[in-house]
């Protein structure tokens, strides 16, 4: 035996029994097979978590801790609420795709006077948000339980339009194929009040990242592609280009109070947005479009 | 069923993707081929040549192809009246694809009266044609869902489909015209 070999076997026995006592730990709250996904909540300390993914390798959509209920849990919803800095004051937003509810929640919570709309699919998602994510709908945050690219389309014959918009619907697992493709993304894009900012949780990994890419860029011309060190998602940005770094700069100053209690590090991610808006595209710029008419996304994903 | 397969993706941009909408498709198709056995078996029956049987292809890829040209302004039109997806979708796939599913869902019966000699056979023909075509269908799944939709668009795919129905028309007819020779 090389004189290493007791001490990796030593980690690895720690580690192993550190996974088994955080699985012994997470208690099953609920489990349930929707028309859309299978659900599971789970309950670690006092950390509650959706989760969509049926693999082994689980990963959480949506946690809560109901000792800092406020607090997000996740890069990517901390990461979304840079939306604020382009738009600071929104009257109406847009979020499609609930998962826990905590984006909304957050809206509502910041801005009162808001008129926010949630877009999701699944119904069971919906009763869980309400049941265990602490969500709850009310004239100013509504919840359509819908097929977002059906919602999209009818809001835009009521000439809806909204300050915030932020597209989450992807949870991971199977990509709704119809939501991403460049119709989509217009259709998207005519809900959106004038100066208003879209911003879009998504892919990067995969081929699938090229392609998104070039999507994005044959509806908007450019976006952010916001990403942090510390999260394997990015987050695509689509503002106000004409605002100077200082003037993001003095509203990241402005929302650090407001802010603090969702534990969003604003004042961090504004240097990354900011280096970002500068960033040359660091994906394949001739990579094929995804249209209506070609949208194998989730091919494109698994290469 | 490569048709049956594009027509979810025709529908997901106006009615989404949920089960409804292969609830509905799966529903006219199975009904517009359920009628189509009827009427081809019907047709069968006087005086059956090579020459009409191709006439069956040709009519398929003739109705096939508005799809290409109209299915938007179609789906428009519905979704703009009917609030419902469900029977949004309904509609649309019956408006879209019933037509030339019929007239596809021809060919069996028909190529059965063709094929067939004599009783003794008629078992083993019909055996053989439902081997054929279910065959096809299961690899025409295969292709369109694996490749085709990751090398061409929609309608590419609808047109080499449809020009796939034109040649069978134009094989048909020259084995009708060496028959004709063949007995004269």
């Amino acid at each position: 035996m090389k004189p290493g070999t007791p001490a990796l076997l030593g980690l690895v026995t720690a580690c192993f029994l550190g996974l088994l006592a955080a699985n012994v730990d997470a208690r099953v709250l609920h489990e349930e097979r929707s028309l859309y996904s299978r659900i599971l909540v789970q309950q670690q300390g006092s950390t509650v978590c959706l989760q969509f993914s049926v693999r082994s390798q689980q990963r959480n959509q949506s946690c809560i801790n109901s000792r800092r209920p406020r607090e997000m849990v996740f890069a990517y919803t901390r990461m979304s609420m840079v939306s604020l800095l382009f738009t600071p004051d929104p009257r109406n937003i847009l979020v499609v795709g609930l998962g826990g509810g905590t984006l909304p929640t957050a809206f509502r919570d910041l801005y009162p006077a808001a008129h926010i709309d949630s877009v999701e699919i699944d119904p069971a998602v919906v009763r869980v948000a309400e049941r265990f994510f602490q969500f709850e709908a009310s004239d100013n945050l509504r919840v359509h339980t819908q097929d977002a690219r059906v919602w999209t389309k009818r809001a835009m014959r009521r000439e809806k339009r909204y300050d915030i918009i932020i597209l989450d619907a992807f949870n991971g697992e199977y990509i709704p194929e119809h939501l991403m493709t460049r119709e989509y993304l217009e259709e998207t894009k005519a809900l959106l009040a004038p100066g208003g900012t879209l911003l879009a949780n998504t892919f990067a990994i995969s081929d699938l990242y090229d392609h998104e890419s070039t999507t994005y860029t044959s509806v908007f011309g450019s976006f952010i592609n916001f990403r942090i060190p510390e999260s394997a998602n990015r987050v695509i940005i689509v503002g106000d280009r004409a605002l100077s770094d200082d003037e993001l700069r003095n509203r990241a100053d402005a929302l650090r109070a407001p802010l603090k209690p969702y534990a969003v590090p604003i004042e961090r991610f504004t240097d990354y947005v900011i280096k970002a808006r500068k960033a040359r595209p660091d994906w394949r710029t001739t990579a094929r479009v995804l249209t209506d008419q070609y949208a194998p996304a989730n091919l494109l994903r698994s290469r | 069923m490569s048709l049956e397969l594009l027509g979810g993706r025709v529908l997901a941009p106006y009615f989404g993707s949920g089960i409804y909408v292969w609830g509905s498709i799966i529903t006219v198709f199975m009904l517009s081929l359920s009628l189509g056995y009827l009427i081809g078996g019907r047709w069968s029956v006087n005086n059956p040549n090579l020459f009409r049987f191709g006439s069956i292809f040709l009519g398929g890829a003739v109705l096939m192809y508005p799809l290409v040209l109209f299915a938007e302004p179609t789906m428009q039109w519905i979704f703009d009246r009917i609030e419902d997806p469900r029977t949004g979708s309904l509609l649309a796939s019956t408006v879209l694809f019933m037509v030339p599913t019929i007239i596809l869902g021809m060919i069996s019966p028909y190529s059965v009266r063709l094929l067939v000699e004599t009783v003794e056979r008629a078992g083993q023909v019909a055996g053989r044609l439902y081997f054929v075509s279910t065959l096809g269908s299961s690899l025409g799944t295969l292709a369109t869902s694996f490749f085709f939709v990751l090398w061409f668009e929609i309608n590419t795919i609808l047109v080499l489909l449809t020009g796939a129905l034109v040649v069978m028309f134009g094989v048909s007819l020259v084995c009708h015209r060496l028959q004709l020779d063949h007995r004269s």
